[in-house]
């Protein structure tokens, strides 16, 4: 069983979790998919950017930047 | 001619795949358009163990669905869809981040086209203490491995062999990604209609792109993609609203069923070290990305790079211009004068010269383009900036470009390839003409120097300084509202998400980065110079035609098409406090902002050789209407810049535009939404400071 925890934009800086769900608009959802952010993924949140968004990750071994409105729709735990 | 065997060369973006192309073909690389749609296709021939093949450099994506026509380009050139199917295709991947790079790989291997894949950045990876096993990531994949350090060199002997074999294989039965039963299901219903409608014939290629039809196409069909049979449009909808019906999501296990095998791969071959990072990049980023040093660094940078476009082009664009005056001298000197000469001296070497005199620009931009994006910086600088460049619908990426702009426009437009979505990159170079670029400068001294008195001030500061400083914001102002707007209007929709790939730090390679300067010069030579050379001999042929008997150089002006055009559009202009003689001004400064001041030193027959605007001045302010009112007040001179600094007055622009566009219809909707604004907004100064009793000072 696993809890929700809340979503991706509510981490602190330094904060680890896993991805449990990706929801929004299909294309945007689509897009972040691909780029690897499936369920069971573990990402990081790194930094944050000097005007508070948008948001870097480490993902996968690389550092992404997305912004806060589209980590709101990721769900994390 | 039979068409050579084809050869795509595919990867992530940034995973050093345009310098693996150059690598294998030696930079002779020939750039052309795909049909339809406005991608470049670079490709170049190379010969491989004795058989010539092409070379094609494929957009860099992270997967192969698409929305647009121009993302369906990938798809359709590695299944060969309206396109010449290929021989073999090559996945450049980056070693450091095979978590994510070996999702395109897969997709592509399952077309079943044979594949090798580039593991390139080995260098990085290996420093990082990544480990890849070859051998076992080429059996779990059934690609050739080849490893590769793209800026050194290093393994592109190899690859170019395993390119070799590859293509000397036939396209293979590509055993199915394992995937959830009932989305496989979907797929292999799609593969059979596929099959039976004889769209595709190999079983792997069809199962490629049934996966993709599922993934791309729009459940409203509000995509753009082409050539997509009808009944199969409808098959794939059904298909997705079953599957929607029953609670399920057809995208998400579809990909993560892709990345379930890519995490099983690297499990299997990399091994990680206990502490994996990039931390040399990290510490930098620390600094970099900070609050207050992040921001500083970057005010700095851009300063630097700002005052260089600036000044460091002037001493260029100084020689170029004069060794333009000498050769058309030279020429008036020895050819027999007459029409020819004209056209020679006026319309060819004029116009030779008006493109020519971008390149340090562009030059400079690139060079320091490049310098910004190898490093890793610029993508820094996108994420430093996004917050604000998204307040007016920009995005991050629009940063350098708009900056940029305040040199000129052309360079400008070129930089915003930087920019991934193609919504954002029209939006960013329909409103870039609008920064204040240095080829106003020259307009505003003149005008402020004819209405405004020497010594006045205003407070403390020299009117000039105001005036300048007032003009700049307009600019400024004008462009982020213009981008709120035209997001809002002409270019709405979803935007794209930001997905931004912040890379490691690395230090530029000069040989790289030169190449790449020179690439982007040739090809605004080739793709705008040759626009621009021409609308300069039609520009000349307006000023000069028809022939009158006349002496003097005004008498010709006045009588010429572009005389009686500034006659004619007299009654449209008189509102905004101009007479047919700023209008010819204003049409000669077509061929690029600063001519205004010479072709206004014609019409009113001033003799001197233009390095001195005092006795124009002195015209201009002695200037009438016809009934003896003042031409040149200062409410219209105010009226005058502010038309310079919002009209479209630029044909080199235009023609930059329809290159990077790709079509006619964004130049001239540009044309037309500046022209309307500068139109519009100077009525309003002159009509307003009018009423206002401002004009008569
Ligand atoms: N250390 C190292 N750097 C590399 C290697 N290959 C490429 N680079 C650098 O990585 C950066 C990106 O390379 P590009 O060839 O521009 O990458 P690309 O995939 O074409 O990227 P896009 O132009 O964004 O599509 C450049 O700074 C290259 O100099 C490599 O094998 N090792």
């Amino acid at each position: 069983m696993t809890r929700k925890h809340g979503s991706l934009a509510a981490l602190p800086v330094g904060g680890t979790a896993i991805v449990s769900r990706v929801r929004g608009e299909r294309a945007v959802v689509r897009r972040l998919l691909e780029i690897g952010l499936v369920p069971g993924t573990q990402v990081t949140l790194r930094r944050v950017a000097p005007m508070g968004d948008p948001i870097e990750l480490k993902v996968r071994n690389f550092a992404l930047s997305i912004r806060r409105s589209e980590a709101l729709g990721i769900e994390i735990e | 001619m039979t068409p050579l065997p084809i050869v795509l060369v595919a990867g992530n973006p940034n995973s050093g795949k345009s310098t693996i192309f150059n690598a294998l073909t030696g930079a002779r690389a020939h750039v052309a358009n795909y049909p339809g749609v406005t991608i470049d296709r670079v490709s170049a021939t190379v010969a491989i163990a004795g058989r010539d093949l092409e070379l094609v450099d494929l957009p860099g994506t992270y997967s192969l669905s698409a929305r647009s026509r121009e993302e369906q380009i990938a798809v359709d050139s590695l299944l060969g869809r309206n396109l010449p199917s290929p021989a073999a295709v090559v996945v450049v991947v980056d070693a450091a981040a095979l978590g994510r790079a070996l999702f395109m790989a897969i997709e592509v291997i399952a077309t079943g086209v044979p594949v090798v894949i580039a593991l390139n950045m080995s260098d990085e990876a290996a420093r990082d203490g990544f480990v890849v096993d070859r051998a076992k990531l080429a059996a779990m994949t059934g690609a050739e491995v080849v490893q590769t350090v793209a800026t050194k060199g290093n393994g592109i002997a190899d690859l170019k062999l395993a390119i070799g074999r590859a293509a000397a294989k036939t396209p293979s039965e590509a055993p199915p990604l394992e995937r959830p039963a009932v989305v496989a299901a979907d797929i292999a219903e799609l593969e059979s209609a596929i099959l039976t409608e004889r769209v595709l014939e190999r079983p792997a290629a069809a199962r490629a792109w049934a996966t993709w039809l599922l993934l791309s196409l729009d459940d409203e069909g509000a995509d753009d993609l082409a050539g997509i049979p009808p009944s199969l449009r409808k098959r794939t909808l059904e298909i997705r609203r079953r599957a929607e019906a029953a609670g399920r999501n057809v995208d998400l296990e579809i990909i993560a069923s892709s990345y379930q095998r890519v995490d099983t791969i690297v499990e299997a071959v990399v091994q990680r070290p206990p502490e994996p990072s990039r931390r040399r990049s990290d510490r930098i980023d620390a600094i970099l990305t900070h609050g207050l040093y992040g921001s500083a660094v970057f005010a700095v940078v851009m300063l630097v790079v700002f005052q260089a476009l600036f000044t460091w082009s002037e001493p260029a664009i100084a020689v170029i211009e004069s060794g333009v005056a000498g050769i058309q001298a030279a020429a008036a000197a020895t050819l027999p004068a007459g029409p020819l000469t004209d056209l020679i001296i006026n319309g060819i070497i004029a116009g030779v010269g008006n493109v020519v005199v971008f390149v340090p620009q562009i030059g400079l931009l690139f060079l320091f383009i490049g310098l910004l994006e190898d490093s890793g910086y610029l993508a820094r600088v996108a994420f430093v900036i996004d917050r604000l460049m998204r307040s007016v619908g920009l995005n991050g990426r629009a940063f350098v470009p708009m900056l940029s702009g305040f040199s000129c426009a052309i360079p400008a437009v070129m930089a915003t390839r930087t920019i991934e979505s193609r919504t954002d990159r029209l939006l960013t170079m329909l409103v870039l003409p609008l920064m204040s670029c240095s080829a106003r400068l020259p307009v505003y001294v003149l005008i402020t120097a004819t209405v405004f008195a020497p010594g006045m001030r205003i407070g403390f500061l020299s009117v000039g300084a105001v005036v300048l400083f007032a003009m700049y914001l307009l600019s400024v102002v004008a462009a982020l509202t213009a981008a709120a707007v035209l997001r809002r209007t002409a270019l709405k929709g979803p935007g794209a998400p930001l997905v931004l790939e912040l890379p490691p730090y690395r230090l530029p390679s000069l040989r790289v980065m030169a190449f790449n300067v020179w690439q982007r010069v040739r090809a605004f030579l080739i793709g705008a110079g040759t626009v621009i050379l021409a609308l300069t001999i039609v520009l000349w042929a307006l000023l000069s035609y028809p022939k009158v008997a006349a002496d003097a150089a005004g008498d010709q002006l006045r009588h010429s098409f572009a005389g009686r055009l500034g006659h004619a559009i007299e009654p449209a202009i008189a509102p905004l406090g101009f007479d047919w003689r700023i209008g010819v001004g204003i049409i000669g400064a077509f061929a690029a902002r600063e001519v205004f001041v010479s072709t206004l030193a014609i019409v009113f027959d001033i003799e001197s050789d233009g390095a001195e605007d005092e006795p124009l001045r002195d015209a201009l302010r002695a200037a009438t209407w016809p009934d003896g009112r003042r031409l040149m007040t200062p409410l219209a001179g105010v009226s005058l810049m502010v038309f310079f600094v919002l009209a479209c007055q630029c044909m080199s622009t235009i023609a930059v535009v329809r290159r990077e566009s790709g079509t006619w219809s964004w130049p001239l909707f540009m044309l037309a939404y500046m022209t309307v604004l500068a139109y519009g907004a100077s009525l309003a100064v002159y009509q307003v400071g009018s009423r206002l009793g401002l004009g008569l000072g």
